[in-house]
């Protein structure tokens, strides 16, 4: 017996969504390992996160330090594996997130774990997890053989957990991360009082179609006040500067599954592809019938864009 | 500066690969292979680092016998010469300690990255190479000034090294986070870091004489039993074919009544 440690994002001092889609994911494993469900927060001044997280779990780990303010992996690596021996835990579970892409590999070199990046579920009652390859082309069956276990889940792909019915213990984790060889610097956050992309219920999505960034502005952002959508765009627009990185919708970019995409003048590269077909809804706006995008939505408009959604914004 | 370059070898993105019947891997017939995307734009970092700070970039590939061309592609762009770790396939976290091997015989001061190989989507080696190695990292570099800037066509380095440290702009959660990592360090590279340049026909003749050595893994002395075992692959689950609307009415009024999401 022993127990499954989610590792919690916190983001503006509370626990962000992606961190319960893992813990859904660690519930499942803990009935595998016939153990619990401890959560760990990193941080500095974290402690209400960490309050919040014990509704979720049976223990908290915190590790609060003006040290670890700010997400640098060379040091929360260090607090995974310090965590995951105060927590008893073989199973390390985080969303994969940039966070957690950035900081659990390296956790799972200092613990000598196996690790299994971007589980979309378990594939049966043993240890075999799924995880899609190739741009998500393909969908493998793979199993970590080592005793410790590390995952990132990909979090469109598991429901946010409920609150369990005690409240869990909060307990500190003092880990000295000294001699560290990473500066932060600074972090020009992207602002944007839309909702965030990955948790949206609505998100309209813009190509190289628009042509330029103003029109990507005109065109794009009324739709989305519309819809109260998060607006996420394709690799094109993104190299080309028009919006920021954080907005890249894909394979190597975020990953979305809101109720609604609207992807407006992008072709549906099949990496574009990968990051919003697990979409309920998809809606293609493109004047090429042929483009690949129609083969994932529901509903295809072949029209000029610029002609197309002005009138889907008087017609809403 | 000495920086080694890992470069895979991957299957074509621009082609589906296909599954066998069985599930226990993908047809080789009509398989193209590539240079993993992000180790070319690795490349392309490592020789604007050494053009500006001087130094030799050392390309490695650990697969097939046939991973000799992607490494001569890279040979092709500029880099001084290669080596290429014989080994059948191997998951990210032997990869790495191949690497660490690597890296305590040819003592780099950076080892520069992809954040993740096109075919596996792992999006691991480097951090765990960092980690083994006690190395500091900074994964998903990008560039601050945008792939369209002066200082891109100018072919600068994103990656900015001074006084034994680098200074990077990463792709991080919300924003751009900016970190120092004192060298050596590893650092994995995001899409926005570069535009990798193409091999010019010198540079591919030139490529032909450079030296690469061969060295089979065995050699090396480092466990590659996998941490994590591939069961089967499998097709994903289709999405049911939509439909083509007429014009915007019957578009909204399939999403509010057919799909009522609006
Ligand atoms: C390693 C790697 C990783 C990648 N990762 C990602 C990723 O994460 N996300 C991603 O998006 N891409 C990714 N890509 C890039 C991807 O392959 C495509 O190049 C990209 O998605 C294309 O963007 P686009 O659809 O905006 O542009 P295009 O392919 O140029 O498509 C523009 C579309 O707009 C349509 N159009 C033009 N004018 C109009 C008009 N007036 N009205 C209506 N329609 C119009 C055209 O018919 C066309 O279909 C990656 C590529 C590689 C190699
Ligand atoms: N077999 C390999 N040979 C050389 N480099 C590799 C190999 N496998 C992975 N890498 C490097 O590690 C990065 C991340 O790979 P992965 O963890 O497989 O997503 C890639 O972009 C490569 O730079």
């Amino acid at each position: 017996m022993s127990n499954v440690l989610v590792v919690a994002e916190v983001v503006g001092g509370a626990v962000t969504k992606a961190t319960l889609t893992s813990v859904t994911f660690a519930r499942e494993a803990a009935k595998r390992t016939g153990g619990q469900v401890h959560g760990l927060v990193i941080g500095q001044g974290v402690g209400a996160a960490a309050t919040e997280l014990a509704k979720y779990v049976s223990t908290v780990h915190v590790a609060d330090d003006a040290a670890l303010k700010n997400p640098i992996a060379e040091a929360y690596a260090q607090v995974v594996k310090a965590a995951a021996e105060a927590a008893g835990a073989t199973v390390i579970a985080m969303g994969a997130t940039a966070h957690g892409k950035d900081v659990m590999p390296r956790a799972a070199a200092l613990m000598g774990a196996g690790m299994a990046s971007d589980v979309t579920g378990f594939a049966g009652d043993g240890w075999g997890v799924k995880r899609p390859v190739q741009a998500g082309n393909v969908i493998a069956t793979v199993e970590v053989t080592t005793d410790k276990k590390v995952f990132t889940t990909r979090p469109t792909e598991f429901e946010a957990a409920a609150e369990a019915g005690a409240a869990g213990a909060v307990s500190a984790l003092s880990v000295s991360v000294g001699g560290l060889k990473t500066q932060f610097v600074s972090f020009d956050a992207v602002k944007s009082e839309r909702p965030q992309l990955t948790e949206a219920s609505v998100v309209v999505s813009g190509g190289r179609g628009l042509k330029e960034a103003d029109n990507f502005h005109k065109i794009m952002e009324p739709l989305a006040d519309k819809l109260g959508a998060a607006i996420g765009a394709s690799r094109a627009v993104v190299d080309a500067g028009w919006v920021p990185n954080d907005m890249q919708v894909g394979q190597t970019g975020k990953v979305v599954a809101p109720n609604l995409y609207i992807a407006v003048g992008i072709s549906g590269a099949i990496q574009h592809v990968a990051g919003m077909k697990g979409s309920k809804t998809i809606v293609a706006i493109n004047k090429d019938p042929e483009a690949p995008i129609f083969q994932v939505a529901d509903y295809g408009l072949v029209a000029d864009l610029f002609k197309a959604v002005p009138e889907l914004l008087e017609k809403l | 500066m000495k920086i080694l370059v890992t470069v895979k070898r991957v299957t074509d993105y621009e082609r589906k690969v296909k599954i066998k019947p069985d599930g226990s891997g993908f047809e080789t017939e009509g398989m193209n292979f590539v240079p993993n995307p992000f180790d070319e734009i690795a490349v392309e970092e490592a020789l604007r680092l050494t053009k500006e700070h001087g130094g030799d970039v050392v390309v490695v590939s650990i697969g097939p016998n046939d991973a000799t061309q992607q490494i001569r592609q890279a040979l092709a762009m500029g880099a001084q010469r290669g080596i290429l770790v014989q080994a059948g396939e191997l998951d990210s976290d032997a990869v790495a300690r191949v690497l660490q091997k690597l890296v305590e015989k040819e003592n780099p001061d950076l080892v520069l990255m992809g954040k993740q190989a096109t075919d596996d989507d792992a999006n691991q080696a480097g951090q765990l190479l960092a980690g083994y190695l006690g190395w500091p990292q900074a994964t998903f570099a990008s560039k601050t000034e945008g792939l369209e800037s002066a200082e891109e066509k100018a072919q600068k380095p994103g990656v900015k090294v001074a006084d034994g440290w680098a200074s990077v702009a990463r792709e991080a959660d919300g924003g751009i986070e900016t970190i120092k990592v004192q060298l050596p360090a590893v650092i994995t590279t995001d899409l926005r870091l570069n535009h990798p340049r193409f091999a010019s026909l010198p540079g591919i003749m030139k490529a032909k004489k450079k030296p690469i050595e061969e060295i089979p893994v065995a050699s090396l002395g480092v466990d590659i039993t996998p941490k994590v075992r591939v069961l089967k692959y499998e097709e994903p689950p289709a999405r049911l074919a939509g439909v083509k609307v007429a014009d915007v009415d019957e578009l909204v009024n399939k999403l509010k009544n057919e799909a009522k999401v609006i």
